[in-house]
């Protein structure tokens, strides 16, 4: 099995005839993903890049089997979409946009909480680089040279982050499962524990790169929960050591409001863990090495 | 986005909460004439800037005369105030608040603010009111009662009651207290908030339950659809680069050191900023061009760094996916021959097409350090500083 998607996900684009939707549709198609067409209300019936165009998330999974899905859709209709997707059967969806409303989101995990676990659809963004199963399949807009296909497996909530990461590794010729963007958001679709989750799971990968940042809780929980649950070697890097308190640095999630949430406290927390830490970010791939050297 | 009390406070009074008698004036004049419409016998002036613990920075006076209240007003207006939560520079004061003074039997404690581990709307309160939120939590952590609010069915009657009785509110209040704390709960919910804090909420020897300072803040994200918050924005309390990025859609954070950055990603930015700190320097921004990083977002942030007088260096760190090296570079070297640049800069490109990209760098003649890892392009930039 491989995390999330592999070579049989029949993927849909939601947003498929806009700028955005019909350039990485593109670029996915050129990666060897199973695009199987999109749906741009309205537009059903018609062909776009040489592939059937659906109005709603249903009509195209009931005609191409479609499991997966990206959305390229404004912020405002996000939330609707997201839904969307999980009422018509996906079962992986990818929200790449950025500018959620956070009360929106809270209202599609609400939303969700109506499906049992084995009918879920897993949600991963909004504001993230997507997934990518090197080799196999491409659900997002990463590029995707940059990984070489092997058996580590990378959570980020940083897009060009986690590009770093997987450069770092490709150059010591260490290649990557699975490669996760949760995204940057306050409230996300999936968190790093959903995810490492996942991947302790996964017979294709043996170690994990979980790449978290300051604010919120969701690295320590991951961390808590490795601890408690977990085999395979977990190693970590914090960004943000020289954020201020209270400001949000970039990504609307990267704010330190209470403790254990800036750096420093994070690195602490999972250390205690038995998390291995990448003392700092150009280190990412060399700490991952060393742990496999050691296995 | 953030907003002035008097704003906050006629949008809780919207929702059904009781606020003391007042009025907003601009100048002195108009003070006097404001107090004798309120009425009372005694009266607060407070200057309305973003931020907390204004009182101890001397934004708060209590005047027994109108004229008093005209001289507090001469004192406070164009002042720069400068609390705990300002930073060194202060912020200015445009506008006054003048309101009735209220006779407080206790004070007490209320905020909502999103809860990222349940992911729901978490309402705190506490019977120390007055303090700060991270005061109390350090100092009476046992007065703190939280309640968590399942979004999809809103504030219950009895969430509200049970946090009323909690805070040892007298049972004729209760129904008063309750109708409070749900209309914080609706303006939170309603109008796309992330944070309502009202402190203190008092009981006034009167046996009114009035809010008699709070906060708000809102989801910059959801203005879209929240045209009548969005026009309370007040740009005269935020930082001028701070609002010229935003103008032009880059993040960006001013920060206290020399080394001016321009990075693509709010991860790899951060990271950066990291590797400076670590090879001896000290950042001077935090600036996310996004992860695009499109040649006109880099002439911008171009300009956006110079325009900071504290920079003696800059560090460009991109690293190019889907936009390729190549166009990254061009883009950079459009951005000098439009803008000079003064001091040292270093450049490191890395991902899809890094050759091609050096390659334009070196034959475009612009004078610049090529870096090639994150780690290297930290330390050149802090060599050249302490060359420079």
């Amino acid at each position: 099995m491989t995390v999330l998607v592999d070579k049989n996900s029949k993927i849909i684009i939601q947003g498929f005839t806009g700028k955005m939707g019909s350039f990485h549709a593109d670029e996915m198609i050129k990666y060897g993903s199973n695009v199987v067409g999109g749906v741009t209300p309205g537009k059903g019936g018609s062909k776009h890049l040489n592939l059937p165009v659906f109005n709603t998330v249903k009509d195209a999974v009931n005609e191409t089997g479609a499991d997966a899905s990206i959305l390229f859709v404004p912020p405002a209709f996000a939330a609707d979409s997201a839904m969307e997707a999980a009422d018509a059967g996906i079962k992986t969806c990818v929200a790449i946009v950025d500018g959620i409303p956070s009360h929106d989101m809270i209202r599609i995990k609400r939303y969700m909480r109506r499906y049992t676990k084995s009918s879920k659809m897993t949600l991963v963004g909004p504001n993230c680089a997507g997934i990518i199963s090197p080799g196999k399949s491409m659900l997002g807009i990463m590029p995707g040279h940059i990984y070489k296909e092997g058996r580590v497996g990378i959570i980020s909530r940083s897009g060009t982050l986690g590009y770093e990461a997987a450069q770092q590794l490709k150059n010591l010729n260490i290649g990557v499962s699975t490669s996760v963007g949760i995204g940057g958001d306050p409230i996300n679709g999936s968190s790093f524990r959903d995810i490492i989750e996942k991947f302790e799971t996964d017979d294709e990968t043996d170690t994990i790169l979980m790449i978290g940042e300051i604010g919120g809780p969701q690295e320590v929980a991951a961390g808590e929960f490795a601890k408690e649950n977990m085999k395979k070697p977990v190693i970590a890097y914090i960004a943000g050591l020289t954020a201020p308190k209270g400001r949000v640095m970039g990504h609307a999630g990267a704010i330190v409001s209470a403790y254990g949430e800036s750096a420093i406290e994070k690195v602490e927390i999972l250390k205690e863990c038995g998390i291995t830490i990448s003392k700092n970010p150009s280190v990412m791939g060399d700490t991952v090495k060393s742990v496999l050297e050691k296995m | 986005m953030d907003i002035h009390e008097y704003q906050a406070k006629k949008i809780l009074s919207n929702f059904g909460v009781t606020i003391p008698r007042g009025g907003i004036v601009y100048s002195p004049e108009n003070a006097e004439n404001k107090a004798r419409e309120i009425g009372g016998s005694r009266w607060v002036v407070k200057a309305q800037i973003h931020s907390g613990a204004r009182g101890k920075a001397g934004g708060i006076i209590v005047c027994n005369t109108p004229l008093e209240v005209a001289q507090a007003t001469d004192k406070l207006l164009g002042k720069k105030l400068v609390t705990n939560q300002t930073g060194p520079e202060g912020k200015i004061v445009n506008r006054i608040y003048i309101e009735e003074a209220t006779d407080i039997e206790k004070e007490l404690y209320l905020g909502l603010v999103f809860d990222r581990s349940s992911e729901s709307i978490m309402v705190v309160a506490s019977t120390e009111g007055g303090m700060s939120v991270e005061e109390i939590s350090k100092e009476k952590p046992e007065t703190i009662i939280r309640s968590k609010i399942e979004v999809a069915v809103g504030m219950q009657s009895f969430q509200a009651r049970e946090l009323a009785f909690g805070l040892g509110i007298e049972p004729d209040l209760i129904r008063r207290a309750s109708d409070t704390i749900i209309g914080c709960y609706k303006a939170f919910s309603e109008l796309d908030a992330t944070m309502v804090e009202v402190n203190p909420l008092v009981i006034s020897k009167q046996k009114q339950i009035l809010a008699l300072d709070c906060k708000m803040s809102f989801d910059n994200n959801a203005m879209f659809r929240r045209s009548q918050v969005s026009e309370l924005r007040d740009k005269t309390q935020e930082d001028s680069k701070e609002i010229f990025a935003s103008d032009r859609g880059l993040n960006y954070v001013s920060l206290d050191g020399n080394i001016g950055n321009i990075i693509n990603g709010a991860g790899l930015a951060m990271a950066s900023m990291d590797m400076i700190k670590l090879a001896g320097g000290s950042p001077a921004n935090f600036l996310d061009v996004g992860g695009g990083a499109t040649p006109e977002k880099i002439v911008k942030a171009f300009k956006l760094v110079t325009m900071d007088e504290k920079v003696k260096v800059i560090l460009v760190n991109i690293f190019a996916g889907i936009n390729r090296c190549d166009w990254v570079a061009e883009g950079i070297v459009d951005a000098l021959k439009k803008i000079e640049i003064k001091v040292p800069l270093v450049i490191r490109l890395a991902g899809t097409n890094v050759e091609k990209g050096n390659q334009i760098l070196k034959e475009s003649k612009i004078n610049y350090i090529e870096a090639n890892t994150l780690e290297d392009a930290a330390n050149k930039a802090v060599a050249a500083l302490n060359k420079s």
